[in-house]
């Protein structure tokens, strides 16, 4: 192989961050403010005391859970236009590009695995709380909204950051609908230039970079509000 | 919606001529469970050992242990995957890595994919050893120590039975979470389930039959895990401790 040739990264990174890195961030960040709304809504719904909300919202959660990312992602990704062509009645499926079938997915999957997270957050929120909200007149989507949800989001806020650092590791398994995500980008840097160990080293470095700041940052702020209580 | 369904397809047969749809998604589950039971040996082995180390009390062993545990849980499984199967035999003695590069097809891919996982699985196990053994009351060791019994001892005969104990329930979720990383596999060209059941896609054209037939299979292997996986805590529970008293009668 003739030793590690630097030259292909310095070639090529421009393109890695602009075209990659932009699609990986912007892919993270829409399917986590997504996916914690809908993971909020489903922990509200799993948490419901009418018996059907509760069974819906708790099946969809298993389901998802229960079935590899990659199968997921495939299955939205043939899905989504046969949906959106029925919807907009056009008669056949309507291709949507990989990137908005990548956020779909994405949303829709760790909604799953954020409702956990917010359902234990719920439920780590004092009873007494939601009474007293009740007492003083507040209907449930203002008990809801004004009283519980906010201390159940600074309680998990560590454990979601957590899980949105996997989020952001998982987007580099849209590789299978052959989206030009930053990893993506490095296959294709790597297969063009035949460089597939430059690539790949050059590649797993940045994730690492980018994953291990971000825990990092995120124990700081455990501790922080560790000791506000 | 406008979609023939035809369920008749996974009984016809699929074009390599080993048999029906059926049958070749069925060996799909076969080499996904092999994957995944031969990363989890890996995964148990190395995980217990970096776990017990990094609740030792040498400092540079517990930051050894630290570092093993960030560098492979930072990079994405896909990039481990890619760096198992492209990188590795590169850095090899050039033999040993020409000799994994020519096996025969199912292994030349095999082999990386659970090396990637085990190890990648490995320090999950870790996280989950060192905490179970950090959740022993400080007594057990100091007891161990005022028996005569030396570091190596207490760890043996006093914690690591107890902490074994203990994390068998989250063990059995991360044993789940192997079964379903090892789809990723398919990524360097192993036909395990959703590799196969994409391949049928391809073949046959029956995109939502194929992924349908999949994701029972994964629901019903979840669920056999499952069960067996609650006999087994059922056996082991240590008796006394909350999680153990819920179907003991209470004590």
């Amino acid at each position: 192989m003739g030793g590690f040739d630097f030259d292909v990264i310095e070639r090529s990174w421009v393109y890695l961050f602009r075209e990659g890195m932009t699609f990986t961030l912007t892919l993270t960040f829409l399917a986590m403010v997504g996916g914690i709304f809908f993971g909020t809504l489903l922990a509200m719904m799993r948490l419901s005391k009418f018996r059907t909300v509760s069974v819906v919202a708790g099946g969809y959660v298993n389901l998802m859970r229960s079935l590899p990312l990659v199968l997921v992602i495939f299955w939205f990704f043939f899905l989504v236009p046969y949906i959106y062509g029925w919807v907009a009645r056009a008669g056949k499926p309507i291709p949507i590009g990989a990137f908005y079938s990548a956020l779909i997915t994405f949303t829709m999957f760790e909604a799953a695995y954020y409702c956990e997270i917010m359902r234990a957050g719920i439920q780590s929120v004092q009873r007494g709380q939601v009474w007293a909200g009740y007492a003083l007149g507040l209907n449930y989507w203002q008990t809801m909204g004004k009283v519980v949800l906010p201390q159940a989001f600074r309680n998990m806020l560590p454990v979601l950051l957590t899980q949105t650092i996997i989020l952001f590791q998982d987007t580099s398994l849209v590789y299978v609908i052959s989206a030009t995500d930053f990893f993506g980008a490095a296959a294709k840097v790597a297969n063009r230039d035949y460089r597939l160990v430059e690539m790949y080293t050059f590649a797993a470095v940045i994730y690492f970079i980018i994953s291990f700041g971000l825990s990092s940052l995120v124990k700081q702020l455990q501790a922080r509000i560790a000791i506000v209580r | 919606m406008n979609y023939n369904w035809n369920w008749g397809i996974l009984l016809s047969p699929e074009p390599g001529g080993t048999g029906t749809y059926l049958y070749y998604l069925i060996v799909g589950l076969g080499w996904t469970l092999a994957t995944a039971l031969a990363a989890w040996v890996i995964a148990l082995a190395i995980g217990s050992v970096v776990g017990t180390l990094r609740t030792t009390p040498y400092k540079w062993v517990v930051r050894l242990g630290n570092a093993y545990v960030e560098i492979f849980r930072n990079v994405p499984l896909i990039v481990q995957m890619f760096l198992w199967f492209f990188v590795v035999p590169e850095f090899l003695p050039k033999e040993l890595g020409d000799w994994i590069k020519q096996m025969p097809p199912p292994w030349s891919q095999y082999l990386p994919a659970v090396m990637c996982l085990g190890l990648f699985t490995s320090v999950r196990v870790a996280e989950q050893v060192k905490a179970g053994i950090q959740s022993l009351s400080r007594g057990q060791g100091m007891a161990g120590t005022a028996l005569g019994l030396t570091l190596g001892q207490t760890y043996r005969f006093v914690l690591l039975p107890m902490a074994f104990r203990i994390v068998l329930p989250p063990l059995t979720s991360e044993f789940m979470n192997v079964i379903k990383n090892s789809s990723v596999a398919l990524t360097i060209g192993l036909l395990e389930l959703t590799g196969r059941a994409r391949a049928m896609q391809e073949f046959s054209f029956k995109v939502f039959e194929a992924f349908a037939a999949a994701t029972v299979i994964y629901l019903l292997t979840n669920l056999v895990v499952v069960f067996a996986m609650r006999a087994l805590e059922r056996k082991v529970r240590v008796p006394g401790l909350i999680s153990a008293s819920a179907g003991a009668g209470g004590h």
